[in-house]
């Protein structure tokens, strides 16, 4: 069962864990919202070392705003990106924290 | 194997990916013929199947909106094999200009498209249309207006992405097959657009 829905307001975790992972770097730290819920599919993290990948984990379209992903954009106001995350990527949208959590 | 008969010293990539292949034909994974007929049915895939599709979601509104619902069962609904990966189509419009990358190596829709082209794989595309698309796009000659949003699309994970171009202006009631005449891979990609024909 996917843990968020379409809408969702949802952070990427700002973690830099060793090894084959498929969450780009300029996205971890950055909050955007829910665009599609994809499905579930095979972990890549473990596919990439000859492991099963299960169980499967769920997979999620989120879209950001540009000029939240990058403080000097220059481009339109109402450009974004899409970027494919897995469901242990993300954590919801904390509006009071202050301070962007770090874990290694 | 005489892959690399041309040349006398392998680079690292090369040597590691001949010890790959090697070491998967030895175990029995697969054979050497399967390696060569895989890069041969590889080899032979154009954007022309992408062509195709576009055209036909040009000229036929059910067969447009099943493509932007379900785009893998969309295109084997026309014969086309799709292969592991699930295909997401995006439409650009007057409102919005979409563009696909691979920000983390270089997936493309090959099922649709075949092999990407050198720039599509290179570091700068991968790095700046992120980070400043609309350059990007004006270095391919395509400047999109302001009050257009610009959508980029990352394939990180199990998706891949064909976008859908805006239909040319002055093609109505044009043929599937002339119409698909004009969809260039590029414009799947999204860094150009369709010129509209000569009328």
């Amino acid at each position: 069962m996917a843990l968020f829905m379409p809408g969702d307001q949802v952070t990427v975790r700002k973690a830099f864990p060793p090894g084959h992972v498929r969450t780009p770097y300029y996205i971890r730290g950055k909050s955007g919202w829910v665009q599609k819920v994809l499905g579930s599919f095979a972990n890549p993290e473990e596919l990439a070392y000859g492991r099963d990948g299960l169980p499967k984990c769920p997979l999620y379209r989120v879209r950001f705003m540009q000029s939240n992903v990058w403080t000097d954009y220059s481009g339109g106001q109402g450009d974004t990106v899409d970027v494919e995350l897995y469901e242990h990527w993300l954590e919801l949208f904390d509006i009071l924290r202050k301070k962007e959590k770090v874990c290694l | 194997m005489p892959l690399n008969s041309n040349e006398s010293i392998l680079d690292h990539y090369q040597a590691m990916e001949l010890a790959v292949s090697q070491l998967l034909i030895e175990k029995g994974y697969f054979t050497e013929s399967d390696m060569f007929a895989e890069i041969e049915a590889m080899a032979k895939r154009t954007s022309e199947i992408g062509a195709k599709v576009v055209a036909r979601a040009w000229a036929n509104e059910e067969f447009r909106e099943a493509l932007l619902v379900d785009g893998t069962e969309a295109c084997e609904s026309i014969g086309i094999v799709m292969g592991p990966t699930r295909l997401m189509v995006v439409e650009s419009t007057e409102k919005v200009h979409n563009v696909i990358v691979c920000t983390l190596c270089s997936c493309f829709p090959r099922m649709l498209m075949g092999v990407p082209p050198d720039w599509y794989k290179s570091e700068s595309y991968r790095s700046r249309v992120v980070r400043e698309p609309r350059k990007v796009l004006a270095e391919f000659g395509t400047k999109v207006s302001l009050n257009t949003d610009v959508r980029v699309h990352d394939n990180t994970a199990d998706m891949r992405y064909l976008v859908l171009p805006k239909r040319p202006v002055g093609t109505e009631g044009w043929s599937e097959e002339k119409l698909s005449a004009l969809v260039t891979r590029d414009s799947m990609i999204g860094v150009r657009v369709i010129d509209n024909p000569a009328s």
